[in-house]
């Protein structure tokens, strides 16, 4: 008799889990998120493999739209508004910006209707709801690498022609860049993906705010472009010192900034810490509002 | 005894009514400004009162639910629509947070609160299979191991590799239940998903829950089936309007959940003595309408009960504002969990032709030999046009009481809960 009570009593704090009405604000329980991870890389092949079914060219899509795009500004920003593009050729110009860009937007458009586009899914099952934008950051990984590799080959050609273009050490540095641009997505995703449950207005901002987005960032034409007057709000824009850095680094073209590069570092670890706050704050009890 | 695996304690969950709709940031941004500014709403139509903090504006959808559930027990949920259960089960499943209080929870939860969670329209059957075990929480080692059991469980070997936007709605439940079923979650966590697919796949589904519940395991288990309910539940609980009114075995629960409803709605107490049912014609507003239902022995005087085997008698005054010429009246007994015991009409079973006239009339159903045994059963009404039309038609109207009785002198009274129907019959070596 003593024995099982003892046993029951030491048996009793051993919950597994407890639900309570408030979590921490900062707990991303990434630990839950690394046993879901079966989860996130069926959620990337579901994106990747579902995207392209009954379409005939399948992934070719994802650098058939970079290159026309690339095209497209060629005509129009190269060659009928003459913009200047550091003495580089506009084309490989263009496709490094929209590259690197186009992996940002993607993370960034994903990452916000993580709530709203998968209300039903929430809905009815428990899982870390990160493991959502968390996929779409590694599906639209995929994406980029595939976009990289076609920009490389570009690349190659246009040093074979010997158009000026200088690739330089800081070459390395690409992966800091992308995880950076991931990251303000990420961050920006998360904070839109938190107020839309509340405020659809967000959603119809997200299409065309990217677009002006792509328009203050450095991607059409170069930093060196811009008057000095407007330098400092540009230092603002964390995507700047980015791009900058990446086409420098590719074409040998541009500047690197330093001290634009420490700001843009903040700005993003800020954005990124609210999107944690806010999505973790949303994610318990969105679909009371969604 | 078992421990407990699930130990519940001061839960409740509140919702805002009206506001939630109204969320764009236009609005929020009016309504804080008029608060800064210490104007009332301007959102609030009219000659509606501001309720200040909104407490009124709330609906507690779970209140105070305390609550401890053992290893091994199957549990029933019951309750109306809004009484609370789905909420408790979001809440468990942690789709939703609570308002306050915890849930303490020890072991692996698997929650199905719908079949085929995340299934995606342009993958196959066995990519789906993957994905939908992940969503479920099953590790990858675990479906590739089952998968065969799977395929076999929904008798779909022959598509397995086809898109499932290519199945038929039945082909995808009988999938998904299949994945569902082969999760072998320490709690399990249910909502109707067995009102899918066809009798025969339902039973094989309910005998897959059975096993479930004899390995051990804990399950909860939501339905407004009673008979799956009773047939699987060691305990039932049940909700009404967010708060717990009853917990225990799984019977006396379901029946008090089956006979309040009615029993609610009349109050006994208040008609006129040996009615069962009344009303005043006055506050009647149909073309048709019972308006008394009286029970009465041959003798023609009335008794508060049937009792098994005696001769009974119901008495039904209805109402007519218009008249019918070839009407016919129905009278409908049925048992607590709503299956249809007795069915008597006028036309077309008995062929008993009976013009309705306007106004105030009444009709004896006279049942020589009452066969139910002891208990409560629900009393149904109609009133038809054979064949046509019902121009009334209520079908638990009231309960009607039968009382036990030693028909064949054995010292043993039949109940209700042993079975239903007693027949004269003779047994022959």
């Amino acid at each position: 008799m003593q024995s099982t009570e003892n046993k029951m009593q030491t048996e009793e704090p051993e919950w597994t889990q407890i639900i309570e009405p408030h979590g921490h604000v900062f707990d991303l329980k990434l630990k839950e998120l690394w046993k879901y991870r079966d989860l996130i890389y069926l959620f990337v092949h579901r994106d990747f493999v579902a995207q392209y079914k009954q379409t005939i060219l399948g992934p070719a899509w994802h650098f058939i739209q970079p290159l026309f795009t690339t095209i497209t500004f060629t005509i129009i920003f190269g060659k009928i508004a003459q913009m200047s593009t550091d003495g580089v050729p506009p084309f490989i110009f263009y496709m490094a910006g929209i590259v690197i860009w186009t992996y940002f937007s993607g993370v960034l458009t994903a990452t916000s209707s993580t709530f709203t586009g998968n209300a039903g899914l929430f809905g009815k099952v428990y899982f870390p709801r990160l493991a959502v934008p968390v996929a779409h950051l590694f599906s639209k990984l995929i994406a980029f690498a595939i976009q990289y590799i076609f920009f490389l080959i570009f690349l190659g050609y246009f040093i074979w022609k010997g158009a000026g273009i200088h690739p330089n050490v800081w070459v390395l540095a690409t992966p800091v860049l992308l995880l950076m641009m991931a990251a303000l997505g990420f961050g920006l995703g998360m904070i839109i993906s938190a107020l839309t449950t509340k405020y659809r207005d967000l959603t119809v901002l997200v299409g065309f705010g990217i677009q002006l987005f792509m328009y203050v960032s450095p991607i059409i034409y170069p930093l060196s472009t811009l008057p000095d007057k407007w330098r400092f709000w540009m230092g603002l824009n964390p995507v700047a010192p980015i791009i900058e850095m990446y086409r420098y680094s590719y074409l040998g073209a541009g500047s690197i900034d330093l001290a634009m590069f420490g700001v843009s570092f903040i700005v993003i670890s800020v954005i990124l810490l609210l999107g944690i706050i806010m999505f973790n704050k949303t994610e318990r009890t969105f679909l009371d509002t969604v | 005894m078992p421990p407990t695996v699930i130990k519940i304690e001061n839960l409740s969950k509140y919702y805002r009514l009206g506001l939630i709709g109204s969320g764009t940031l236009r609005e929020d941004m009016g309504r804080w400004i008029a608060r800064m500014r210490g104007l009332p709403d301007p959102l609030l139509k009219i000659g509606e009162k501001d309720h200040g903090n909104r407490k009124d504006g709330q609906i507690w959808a779970l209140k105070g639910i305390n609550l401890e559930i053992k290893q091994g027990e199957v549990l029933g949920v019951i309750g109306g629509n809004g009484a609370g259960k789905s909420t408790l089960l979001k809440i468990l499943s942690k789709i939703t947070a609570p308002t306050t209080g915890s849930i303490k929870i020890k072991g692996r939860i698997g929650s199905l609160l719908e079949v085929g969670t995340g299934f995606h329209p342009e993958l196959t059957g066995r990519e789906n299979i993957y994905l939908n075990g992940a969503i479920l929480s099953m590790p990858r080692q675990e479906i590739s191991a089952k998968l065969e059991e799977i395929i076999e469980f929904a008798e779909m070997s022959k598509f397995i590799d086809t898109p499932v936007k290519r199945y038929s709605s039945g082909m995808t439940v009988r999938l998904a239940f299949a994945v569902a079923a082969h999760l072998e979650p320490e709690i399990l966590i249910i909502d109707e998903v067995l009102a899918v697919g066809d009798a025969v796949f339902q039973k094989k589904c309910l005998g897959k829950m059975g096993e479930v519940a004899q390995q051990g395991r804990t399950v909860l288990f939501v339905s407004h089936n009673m008979n799956s309910i009773k047939s699987l539940c060691t305990k039932a609980v049940l909700l009404e309007s967010g708060i717990l009114k009853n917990i225990g075995c799984t019977e006396g629960v379901v029946d008090s959940y089956l006979t309040k409803n009615i029993q609610e709605k009349n109050n006994t107490n208040s008609y006129p003595s040996g009615y069962i049912f009344h009303k005043d014609v006055e506050a009647s507003n149909k073309d048709f309408d019972v308006i008394g239902l009286q029970l009465l022995d041959m003798k023609r005087e009335p008794i508060n009960n049937a009792v098994t085997w005696e001769p009974l008698i119901v008495r039904i005054h209805y109402a007519a504002k218009s008249e019918v010429k070839r009407g016919s009246i129905t009278v409908l007994v049925k048992a607590r969990d709503g299956t249809k015991l007795l069915l008597c009409s006028t036309q077309p079973d008995s062929g008993v032709p009976l013009h309705i006239y306007p106004g105030v009339n009444s009709i004896d159903c006279i049942f020589r030999k009452w066969p139910l045994t002891g208990g409560l059963f629900v009393l149904g009404i109609g009133i038809a046009v054979p064949m046509v039309e019902y121009l009334f038609l209520d079908e638990s109207i009231c309960i009607i009481h039968t009382e036990g009785r030693d028909i064949f002198n054995s010292g043993m009274v039949p109940v209700a809960d042993r079975y239903l129907v007693a027949t004269d019959h003779d047994w022959e070596l």
